[in-house]
């Protein structure tokens, strides 16, 4: 990841830019509105066909994809530019204007190199083991409703579906470390394994903190349920007759963030490819492509965490007021609510981020105390006080 | 007909995964497909519309258990060559046995193709048809099946406590960290300072609790 | 039997269950802070608990619960009563024993509390998910039990067998019942009897499961031909665990075999009577021959044992109210006798080792009469010789029922295996008064010593006041099955 040599940044490069944006803005809508054309002239018999199902669910998961990798360069290069803010450097700013293009120069410096898979790996394992990675940050999208109506696939059981699939995640880890036949790599991959194995304990139980508030395992439920004022947001109870429930729900919040940080190897929890003690971790002896899908797979499901805290605390696309967007046409209030979600997505990014510049690295020992120690009687005990709440106390609307 | 594909497809996958899950030589990719087993389990419970179960066998097997297995298989070296010296000389016993779990097999199936699986015993009361999975098996569980429920906690206990009294030692002497001590240090605890003329330096006969800061 | 109507009704007939329970976690939360010093404290409550537990037990209400699959009846009744009395006394001596070897965790009552918990389970279980939840509770807790002595390989040793034994007899358990369960339709008791009414001679499969979950409960209760983990377990395992194993969990295994017999298939007896059959005579020539080569005491007890499951197998083939009664009454002079036994060999010791061999015992008459009379009056009981408990145990309450029911030529071939066990306990007898000493035993520790007199009194005059005693209980119980 390292930025490239430094060369002093063309004058020119601002405009040059504005003008790059203007053009593919113009194209996307130019885009869309052929495409608006195209489809509005087939008959809606065949929407309802298999064949229609069919193409209706891949351009929605082409559709996610493509803004999600999207974004994902965009964020990544926000990341190492608010880290090098932190420390007084400039960060990124050779390729492209402002150094937006970096993402894209790494992006095809990986993609170019050759692929090298060491003697005596288990390669078939050795493959698979990014691609899993890969796979599993992106599949956990489809359940992830970015504003009203707009989700893959609405499942009664979302919030379960993304909890199985986040669990998941540590086989791309194992798998890679162990595969690589190295010590390094191993003992990386044993470490974070451990790690995210002990954080998904405390994960677990404040997701059912929420469920429990919400009543329903949906994720567009959960949403639904924080309508209305900030107040209704399930960080300060769900209600003004939950609001006791912030009590609960701050810390719960806390723990998720901190939790979620641990669950997807990011700053202070970064163990695994601690690089001054185990030089990369897992990914020692991975390079070009394979490297790049960890890394890939690693960024969507951070802004994956960020999305279902946002979700799960912070009211998804409802802004914290009401706005009347329910009586909007569908598509315009659609956008608002992405919008407002994307908003939110962002910041909380954006915290994750700072977490990564200010916080010194944790230690093993710690990592572990502060899991089962600290989060989970913390979060054990918020169980039966959300549980005990909502039995005994009064109805949360 | 998309159900009955998926079926066949997920069905062939479990079995087949299971088989390899005994053939394999490595030990780590009998745990892979073991995996793999569970997965398309899950696929199996999803297509009778138990997602529910099928979420809860992705997380708790695939997610927790099969991580400890693989972390096992993984540092434990086994030698499967080496255990599997004494197969040719249990094949033929073995054989009898699976020969015979597979009669039975056969048997209780072509007794519920014929008959249709027992039922009318009991009348199952209908779920109420916008009832979630999870809600009805809520509703039996913390009623009916209360007392199994504890049970078995009662089971995970014991098994914890196992673990503890036949592993757990306390060794003297093992310094740990105490947190809530080290943030309740003060200066005065921590830090002496001693006045070292120049030339002379430290008293040689200056007591060892100045000369190393307390713990 | 009245199901019961609310969730508290239902809790309250499993209230043996929530004290044993609850005082378990209790117990381990007081002993989690105590420390090391407080296993004394965590046995007396344990004690306490136990016998809480069992007057709930003996004095609650009875009726059904959770679906059927909680039964609190008098056969229930009568077995948990006895199964929390092994345990107390269990908890007692194993609380000084392992005192003595410098081992004392609060863990161990525990342990102990649990395990009750699970047999106690079994003792009320109305359905397959009870039977195998409250087996898999007991023996999970018998394992860890197994290999207490963690630092002693043969103890070590002895858990692993017994873990990975226990494991495949519990396949063997889940298989059956998944068989049943998928011929039968449902998991409860009564609906596999109208179930297999209905079946009508086509219930094959039925009897394949029905055979696996017999087999299951068979390693269980160690009884040939799955008794191979037993003489090992025994000679590793510590003392006062192996004076448990042999009691209270047979007991719980025992009863629940016989309610999943009677009550699930009472249209079978013809069938599941030659299986259960079997296995009976297969444990008596194994328990008596086998024991014949044995020199060492654990050795000797397992095989005893052995041979005890198969007359206690025998009264539930007669397929009678007076079976049940008969194996009921039997099980409990057994585990008087069994205890004392064991309480002597805690006693015995010499140079601080336990007198584990015959051999050892030699002379003891010499040395420690009372302790010498003790074990002799025990072990004329366990043979069956007249006038103590265990020759009224073996032919009046195994023997007769099988009669009664026409098996002439198993209760015959019992008898005659009976007499081949005898040989061995009349060699120890022998050794303890004709041979010479070879030299002092240590003084006996108190508790140990205070047990087994008090089951060799039982076994010799005691029994005779006390059998009238629980007879009619025992007859109560062995009629609530709805038999004749």
């Amino acid at each position: 990841m390292s930025s490239q040599a430094a060369t002093p940044a063309r004058s020119g490069s601002v405009l040059t830019g504005l003008l790059i944006a203007a053009g593919v803005l113009s194209l996307v809508l130019l885009l869309g509105v052929a495409v608006y054309f195209l489809f509005s002239s087939i008959p809606e018999a065949f929407w309802n066909s298999p064949a229609g199902w069919v193409a209706v669910t891949t351009g929605q998961i082409l559709a996610f994809v493509v803004v999600l990798l999207l974004s994902l360069a965009f964020l990544l290069y926000a990341d190492r530019k608010i880290w090098a803010g932190v420390q007084l450097r400039k960060g990124p700013n050779v390729v492209g204007p402002f150094g937006l293009l970096q993402s894209f120069a790494d992006f095809l410096k990986f993609a170019l190199k050759e692929v090298v898979i060491p003697a005596g790996s288990d390669k078939a394992v050795f493959l698979l083991a990014p691609f899993i990675t890969f796979l599993l940050a992106f599949i956990a999208w489809a359940v992830i409703p970015v504003a009203p109506g707009w989700v893959v696939s609405d499942l009664n059981v979302g919030i379960l579906y993304l909890f199985a699939v986040s669990s998941l995640g540590v086989y791309g880890i194992i798998m890679g470390g162990w595969a690589s036949n190295s010590k390094y790599a191993f003992l990386g991959s044993l470490r974070s394994a451990a790690q995210m194995v002990s954080y998904e304990v405390s994960i677990g139980f404040v997701i059912i903190t929420v469920i429990l508030l919400a009543g329903t395992m949906n994720l567009s439920g959960i949403v639904e349920n924080q309508r209305g004022w900030f107040w209704d947001w399930h960080v300060f109870g769900g209600g003004l007759a939950g609001l006791p429930l912030t009590l609960v729900m701050l810390p719960m919040a806390v723990i998720f963030f901190v939790s979620f940080l641990a669950e997807t190897n990011r700053p202070p929890f970064d163990l695994p490819e601690a690089e001054s003690e185990l030089v990369a971790g897992y990914a020692v002896e991975y390079g070009s492509t394979p490297y790049l899908l960890f890394q890939i797979g690693e960024y969507a499901n951070i802004v994956l965490m960020c999305c279902l805290y946002t979700i799960l605390f912070f009211g998804g696309w409802h802004p914290g007021f009401p706005t009347g967007a329910e009586n909007w046409p569908p598509v315009l209030a659609s956008m608002f609510g992405f919008g407002v979600f994307a908003i939110k997505t962002v910041f909380v990014f954006f915290l994750v981020s700072i977490a990564k510049a200010i916080v010194p690295r944790y230690r093993y020992d710690q990592l572990m105390r502060l899991g089962w120690k600290v989060f989970l009687p913390t979060s054990l005990v918020a169980v039966i006080a959300m549980a005990a709440y909502r039995v005994f106390g009064p109805e949360i609307a | 007909m998309v159900a009955s594909i998926a079926f066949y497809v997920l069905a062939a996958a479990t079995l087949l995964s299971g088989l390899a899950v005994v053939m394999s030589r490595n030990p780590v990719h009998s745990v892979l497909f073991l995996i793999a087993a569970f997965f398309s389990a899950a696929g199996l419970f999803v297509l009778l519309s138990a997602e529910f179960l099928a979420m809860l066998l992705v997380v708790v097997y695939v997610g927790a258990v099969a991580v400890l297995f693989l972390f096992v298989v993984m540092m434990l070296d086994v030698d499967f060559a080496q255990l599997r010296e004494g197969f040719a000389k249990y094949l033929p016993l073995g054989g009898v046995i699976a020969g015979l779990l597979a009669i039975e097999m056969i048997v209780v199936s072509a007794a519920v193709v014929t008959r249709g699986a027992a039922s009318g015993v009991r009348d199952v009361p209908a779920p109420a048809a916008d009832a979630t999975n999870a809600e009805v098996i809520g509703r039996v569980l913390y009623t009916d099946f209360a007392f199994l429920f504890q049970a078995a906690g009662m089971v995970l206990l014991v098994s914890m406590i196992g673990a503890i009294v036949l592993t757990l030692r306390h060794r003297p002497g093992v310094r740990r960290q105490n947190v809530h001590d080290q943030v309740n240090r003060t200066r005065a605890q921590g830090v002496s300072v001693i006045g070292a003329p120049t030339g002379v330096g430290i008293p040689d006969d200056l007591p060892q609790a100045a000369r190393t800061p307390a713990e | 039997m009245i199901p019961a109507s609310s969730l508290a009704e239902a809790l309250g007939l499993a209230a043996p269950e929530l004290i044993l329970a609850v005082s378990a976690m209790l117990i381990l939360v007081g002993g989690a802070f105590g420390g090391r010093g407080s296993s004394g404290v965590a046995s007396l409550s344990a004690v306490a608990a136990l016998i809480g537990a069992a007057v709930a037990a003996a004095w609650g209400d009875q009726g059904v619960a959770f679906r059927g699959g909680f039964i609190a009846d008098d056969m229930a009744a009568f077995a948990k009563a006895a199964i929390y009395a092994a345990s107390a006394v269990a908890v007692v001596l194993g609380e000084r024993w392992l005192g003595r070897a410098g081992n004392a965790q609060f863990e161990f009552p525990v342990l102990i509390l649990i395990a009750a918990l699970g047999m106690g389970m079994m003792a009320s279980a109305g359905d397959l998910i009870h039977l195998y939840v409250g087996v898999e509770l007991h023996s999970l807790a018998l394992y860890v039990l197994a290999a207490f002595q963690r630092d002693d390989a043969r103890s070590s040793e002895a858990g692993l067998k017994y873990f990975v034994l226990g494991a495949l007899s519990s396949g063997l358990l889940l298989y059956g019942a998944s068989l049943i369960y998928g011929f039968a339709g449902s998991v409860r008791f009564d609906d596999i009897a109208r179930a297999t009414a209905a079946l009508e001679g086509e219930g094959t499969g039925v009897l394949f499961g029905l055979v696996f979950v017999i087999c299951g409960l068979a390693f269980k209760v160690s009884a040939a031909p799955f008794h191979m983990w037993t003489p090992d377990v025994y000679e590793g395992a510590p003392l006062p665990m192996v004076a448990f194993f042999t009691t209270a969990p047979k007991m719980a295994a025992l009863v629940v075999l016989a309610r999943l017999l009677y009550e699930g298939f009472p249209e079978a007896v013809d069938q599941w009577r030659q299986v259960v059959l079997i296995v009976a005579l297969i444990s008596m020539a194994v328990g008596a021959f086998a024991g014949l080569a044995q020199r060492n005491l654990k050795r000797l007890l397992a095989y005893s044992s052995i041979s005890n499951m198969g007359y206690a197998l025998l009264a539930i083939s007669a397929g009678t109210a007076g079976g049940i009664e008969g194996l009921l009454i039997f099980m409990v002079l057994y585990m008087v006798d069994s205890l004392g036994l064991f309480a002597c060999l805690i006693a015995a010791n010499r140079a601080g080792r336990s007198m584990e061999n015959i051999g050892d015992f030699s002379g003891l008459s010499r040395v420690n009469m009372p302790l010498a009379v003790t074990v002799t009056v025990l072990a004329l009981s366990i043979a069956g010789i007249p006038p103590m408990a265990g020759f009224w145990a073996k032919y009046f309450f195994a023997f007769q029922p099988a009669i009664e029911a026409g098996l002439w030529g198993p209760a015959a071939f019992g008898l005659l295996t009976g007499v081949v066990a005898a040989f061995y306990y009349l060699r120890l007898v022998k050794t303890i008064w004709f041979d010479p000493a070879p030299g002092e035993a240590d003084v006996p520790p108190l508790d140990a010593k205070l047990i087994a007199y008090a089951s060799a009194i039982w076994a010799f005059p005691v029994f005779y006041v006390v059998v009238s005693l629980i007879e009619p209980y025992a007859a109560q119980a062995g009629r609530s099955l709805g038999l004749s």
